[in-house]
């Protein structure tokens, strides 16, 4: 690690004011950055510790039935919270699909919305990386790509976003809550994170100075007609080669209305409203089928990792079928549905 | 008495107590006063030469005391063979800061010393180089087209064995034939403990806490680079987290601990960082070809067997690949070759069971194709070839409990209820696969020396300077001496892994128990001799004339078997020596003219259930029974362990470790445990070990045959062969992800 | 992890020392550290606890495992700095007051739950956060929930025999 200074603010307003300095970063769970900061892959010259911000570490209702989740929540305590096990289930069980016990005690909700890639160059610092080090190549490209993207990539970057909790939150149409020097801002989450384009060091719209303050949930439609299904290299403690979070409203056997998002295949939680669109009116298989032509469309594999479009495909109907009957993939079941 | 009966028994780890607590102490664990610590700076390139070294600004923070690189190392020896260890291969080792010179891919090029850990660690990351690159190779397709047959073999490996009968003519003329290709991916060992080294530097002299499965391998190593006599170098080591091969030879933290320690004439701890290692050590990829011929029938009338492993431009690591199938089955027609191919890597290292595993994916895959080809149950196949002796050496087996452990096995898993044909069996949306194989590995003993230090108040205390990494050797040594002294379990003490205990190979090959085991029972007979005498020399001795065979060792005396009222105590006998301790050491050699006429090998039948999800390709290994005929079991309960750590490596090696290298940069990329995947508890199902009775007074003097590795040899091919079952897709290169086992 | 790229900022003087308090298996302690010292490196380098392992440093494999406020975290990853005033219970707290064995730690012991030992204080930290968690409720679950935890030994099936044992009581 580089020397850096450390704050402990005392209130949101004294996090801001140091938060803004240049080179300042908030620190939280500390899971993600801690662990870049030790490869050297960050080195903030001021860490600015929210731990003391106790008001961010609730979850509460919102007047319209929805949920608001404090940034500072841990995914452990967001996960056995028993309103979000209630009314956001999806989200639950994305959180526990992830990492460990042991780091969803300490990773918070703010923080998993900021963790960055596992894309092995970004990691390795003897490696040139785009998102890294700007301007200096995508070696993945032409090298070592089997968990790299399939949608959205550029010819900047071919990351993923490795987050579980943030494919539940896509598909759960949540927003993210800033505050700012500028003052608060309401970011959905389509707009929170970025494609890579030419400037793949930013993931995400959350401008320099900028705190998360919690994520707003809106009211539950799916009750138990949702799932996360999660395909990795080992039954636990892997990242997704690819996830899918699926909430559907049933009418008879048809879906009425469907939310789906994808995760391990893009730099963001992938998510086209098309695709729900299309999922109206029809049985789950055929929804399915629909939804996954279109979340796929112009998909594109590289060397190592264009099996996973063809896991995409399956997997989002397999997942269409289990949120449709109402059977949500359990984290610790390790028969798949 | 029923607590003096301990061998065969099954015993709580002894060193347990310690190991729950937090008290056992590993390499990294010890302290001293202005204690520095030191990191270890790799280089970025993977083949070429560092032009420039900027050590300025690592040196200006505060804290720093020195940055070595190769223009400032200090002098030591720097021939070859002053490097070399017990265990090498032949070649030239890689010297850590020799010149500047990059060979592999994370390569150590300097080393911060700082007096704190973080002020090294942020300093190591200043620490600049410019370096010219060079085009690395790390593709072993294409270097396979230059492989060589190692022209030095390495010493205490096999060669190839000679060829037999006309193996082209008979595969040319059998019926059924088969010819397939199998690969086996570069794996990395990942002991949980680092490679650490705790140098603890007083007035010239060291005390040095390594992670090594040797310490007297690295005492004499650090002795020759650098030039100091045994009496100032002692290696204590008691306490080892794993390293399954890794610590067989001395790594580079312990040169470069050494090295600052005596540089800076202070103590300095360096435990290399996780991502380190994928550098410094694995399992060498291998390709391995194998013809059968055989009979409609299945009998073989010809095996074919030939590899081609990786190794290093600097040493031939060799292991011993393509020999197993020979002396497992019996056949007429055969032929081996094993080639060697050279990569831009570190050398490879030994890793559990180094080589077998490899030649028997391939082989017992092959066995598998050959047993759905004739349409036969595969287990029918291997025992219609069943060897009764070993014909690759012309040799009969101590012993072969081996059609013994197929049958226990396949009882216990339920083998008769296999439907044979693929995609059969089937639960829900998952495909049922069932599949065995077989496993094998040397019974092998080293000379090694032991001491038992007996004191009248009936207390004792074993020393050996071999180590235990987690195999159970101080339970078991322990149990040895309690038993042949007729001592309460509680009452041994045995101490491990110290450059100053009775001279010991390197810990490694199953072959520990075996040799330090028989030289603890030489040691406790010799004391039971002198002990005897003793008696047998008090005045009016109620033993006076009785001899060793008449008397049994028991609760702390000497006792007439026939007439238990006839008896001495321990604390007589000692009275009579005029001594309050007596110690003895003994050393025991391998039997060579029983090696010279016989073979010695642990066998397993290994069964697999796995299930495949038929949509999106996911594998969970649900059930594993693994019957073991190793010869005398001295303790069920560690035994087991060793052949369940041995399974779970198996797993590990058929569905998830794999080194993912970039050749463009001749780099790992996947050189972190986040991305390197080893099995965790929710890969891990029940798995069922027997231990099949096998009485061997051949193989070594206790009856022992070693299990360390036979517990992964057949694991990968039984789960490989399981999945075909399942699926019908045959996979012949490891590891088995879900991309390779994804239906189309 | 250090490597050869030197960064484009001048190194800054080391950060400066702060104090810190914080009970560790019931004992007070106030010491003077770093920011950027991690709660792991605290308990073994300054606090000399040294049953807490490092095992990659970087949260990928759970030897570090310690109970902080109640909760079992990745030691590794926490700075210590930002948990003043914080409980810690690590291996070495595991016993009782009278010395005795923790019941998981002998279940341990009887199940040969271990064979080198390293994983083992994180495996039994972990354990024992587990079932205060409530998530012992069957072998499935055990294994889920103590996936965490990396044991190279692969004496997992005997971690969750020793659990069930525990958790069962």
């Amino acid at each position: 690690m580089t020397p850096f200074a450390f704050d402990r603010a005392g209130d949101l307003p004294a996090a801001l004011r140091a938060g803004g300095a240049p080179g300042a970063r908030f620190l939280a769970g500390g899971t993600n950055l801690v662990d870049l900061m030790k490869y050297g892959v960050e080195a903030p010259r001021r860490l600015v510790d929210l731990g003391p911000l106790d008001g961010l570490r609730r979850v509460e209702e919102t007047p319209d039935g929805g949920l608001r989740i404090g940034a500072l929540v841990t995914n452990a305590d967001c996960a056995a919270h028993p309103l979000v096990m209630e009314r956001a289930p999806l989200l639950a069980s994305a959180i526990l699909h992830g990492a460990t016990p042991q780091l969803r005690n300490m990773a918070t909700t703010g923080g998993n919305l900021l963790q960055r890639t596992r894309c092995y160059y970004f990691y390795d610092t003897a490696t040139a990386c785009n998102k890294r080090a700007p301007g200096t190549g995508c070696p993945a490209r032409e090298g070592v790509n089997r968990i790299h993207a399939i949608l959205g990539h550029s010819e900047h970057c071919i990351a993923t976003h490795p987050s579980d909790m943030c494919v539940a939150l896509a598909a759960l149409e949540a927003v993210v809550e800033v505050e700012g020097p500028g003052g608060a801002r309401r970011i959905p989450m389509a707009d929170f994170h970025r494609l890579p384009d030419d400037a793949p060091e930013r993931d995400t719209t959350l401008a320099h100075g900028e705190v998360i303050t919690a994520v707003a949930i809106p009211p539950d439609r799916f009750g138990s007609h949702h799932t996360y299904l999660k395909l990795r290299d080992r039954l636990s403690y892997a990242f997704a080669l690819v996830s899918v979070a699926v909430g559907v409203g049933m009418e008879g056997t048809a879906i009425r209305e469907a939310r789906i998002a994808l995760g391990g295949v893009a730099h963001k939680p992938w998510r086209r409203e098309e695709a729900e669109a299309a999922m109206r009116g029809l049985a789950p298989e055929a929804a399915g089928e629909r939804a996954a032509a279109i979340l796929l469309e112009g998909a594109r594999g590289f060397s190592h990792n264009a099996f996973k479009i063809e896991l995409a495909r399956r997997a989002i109907g397999r997942a269409v079928r289990q949120a449709a009957s109402g059977t949500p993939q359990h984290h610790a079941n390790k028969v798949i549905l | 008495m029923l607590t003096e009966r301990h061998v065969g028994r099954p015993r709580s780890r002894v060193d347990g107590p310690l190991k729950v607590t937090g008290r056992a102490k590993y390499a990294a664990d010890y302290a001293t006063n202005g204690l520095l610590h030191a990191v270890v700076v790799t280089a970025p390139i993977a083949k070429g030469r560092i032009a420039r070294m900027d050590t300025a600004r690592a040196e200006a923070v505060p804290g720093v005391l020195r940055v070595f690189t190769h223009e400032n190392r200090p002098r030591t020896a720097w021939f070859d063979r002053s490097w070399q260890d017990q265990v090498g291969p032949p070649g030239s080792p890689f010297r850590p800061l020799y010149d500047d010179r990059v060979h592999f891919a994370l390569q150590p090029a300097a080393l911060v010393v700082a007096e704190e850990f973080e002020v090294a660690r942020h300093a190591a990351g200043l620490v600049g180089m410019e370096c010219e690159a060079e085009t690395p190779e790390t593709d072993l397709k294409r270097a396979m087209t230059e492989a060589y047959v190692p022209p030095k073999r390495r010493s205490g490996i096999a060669p190839p064995p000679k060829p037999r009968g006309d193996e082209a003519k008979a595969f040319a003329a059998a019926p059924v034939r088969l010819r397939e290709q199998y690969g086996i991916a570069t794996e990395f060992h990942n002991a949980m403990e680092p490679h650490a080294t705790t140098v603890i530097w007083k007035d010239g002299e060291l005390i040095i806490h390594d992670k090594t499965q040797g310490a007297q391998n690295s005492q004499d190593w650090v002795c020759s680079i650098f030039g100091l006599a045994k009496s100032k170098v002692r290696v204590v080591s008691p306490f080892v987290g794993g390293a399954f091969g890794s610590g067989l030879r001395p790594g580079p933290q312990l040169f470069l601990a050494v090295m600052a320690a005596l540089s800076l004439e202070r103590s300095v701890k360096l435990v290399l960082h996780r991502d380190h290692h994928f550098g410094l050590m694995h399992r060498p990829e291998t390709f391995v070809t194998v013809g059968l011929g055989a009979t409609p029938e299945g009998k073989l009338c010809s095996v074919q067997v030939e590899a081609v492993a990786a190794t290093s431009r600097f040493e031939d690591h060799q292991e011993v690949v393509v020999n197993w199938p020979g002396l497992l089955y019996d056949v007429e027609n055969a032929a081996f070759d094993y080639r060697l191919a050279q990569l831009d890597t570190h050398t490879p290292s030994d890793m559990r069971a180094p080589g077998a595993p490899l030649g028997m994916f391939a082989a017992e895959s092959a066995l598998d194709e050959l047993a759905a080809k004739i349409g036969i149950c595969p287990m029918e196949l291997r025992l219609l070839n069943h060897a009764d002796e070993d014909r690759n050496d012309g040799k009969n087996f101590t012993s072969k409990e081996l059609r013994a452990a197929y049958q226990v096995a396949a009882d216990r898993f339920g083998w008769r209820h296999r439907s044979p044909e693929p995609r059969s069996m089937r639960e829900g949306q998952e495909l049922i696969g069932w599949g065995m194989a077989t496993g094998v590995w040397e019974a092998q003993t080293v000379k090694m020396s032991a001491s038992i230090l007996l004191r009248a108040d009936g207390t004792a205390e074993v020393r050996c300077g071999t180590a235990d990494i987690g195999t159970g050797t101080y339970t078991i040594l322990s149990q040895i001496a309690a038993e042949e002294l007729g001592l309460p379990l509680p009452a041994v003490n045995t101490l491990l892994n110290d450059s100053a205990y009775p001279a010991a190979q390197v810990e490694g090959g199953s072959w520990t128990a075996a040799s330090a085991g028989t030289a603890v029972q030489l040691c406790a007979r010799s004391l039971k001799e002198k002990l005897l005498k003793a008696a047998r020399g008090i005045t009016n001795s109620p033993l006076a004339s009785a001899t060793m065979e008449e008397v049994r060792f028991t609760g702390g005396r000497i006792v007439l078997a026939r007439d238990p009222s006839h008896a001495v105590t321990l604390a007589a006998c000692f009275r009579e020596l005029g001594e309050e301790k007596i110690e003895v050491e003994e050393t025991a050699t391998p039997g060579l003219l029983s090696k010279m006429r016989y073979s010695s090998y642990a066998h397993a039948a290994v069964f697999a259930e796995v299930r495949v999800d038929e949509e999106l390709g996911q594998v969970r290994v649900t059930r594993v029974v693994n019957a073991v005929a190793a010869g005398r079991i001295l303790n069920p309960k560690t035994a087991r362990s060793q052949i369940l750590g041995g399974v779970v490596f198996g797993i590990g090696q058929a569905l998830h470790e794999e080194g993912i290298p970039d050749h463009a940069l001749g780099r790992w990329m996947n050189h972190n445990m986040a991305e390197y995947h080893l099995p965790v508890n929710a890969d891990v199902p029940a798995v069922e070990v027997i231990f099949v009775e096998e009485r061997d007074a051949l193989t070594s003097p206790i009856g022992v045959k070693g299990l360390g590795e036979i517990g992964i040899v057949g694991t990968a091919a039984a789960i490989a062969n399981a999945i075909h079952h399942a699926t019908g897709k045959r996979l012949r290169g490891l590891p088995m992800t879900l991309d390779k086992v994804l239906p189309r | 992890m250090p490597d050869a790229t030197p960064p484009a900022e001048p190194a800054l003087a080391l950060p400066p020392p702060l104090t810190l308090a914080l009970t560790v298996n019931g004992a007070r302690h106030a010491v003077e550290i770093r920011p950027w010292t991690t709660l792991l490196d605290l308990l073994r380098d300054r606090l000399h606890l040294t049953g807490t392992k490092k095992g990659c440093d970087q949260g990928q494999c759970g030897a570090c495992t310690v109970i902080l406020d109640g909760k079992r975290v990745n030691a590794c990853l926490v700075l210590a700095a930002t948990r003043p005033g914080s409980e810690v219970r690590t291996v070495e707290g595991l016993e009782g007051p009278d010395g005795a064995l923790h019941p998981l730690q002998a279940a341990f012991i009887e199940h040969d739950a271990f064979q080198c030992g390293y994983c083992t204080p994180g495996q039994l930290c972990s354990g024992v956060a587990l079932i205060g968690e409530g998530h012992a409720g069957s072998a499935e679950e055990i294994r889920e929930w103590m996936s965490g935890n990396i044991c190279r030994c692969g004496a997992y099936p005997h971690i969750v025999e020793a659990i069930r044992e525990v958790a069962g009581r």
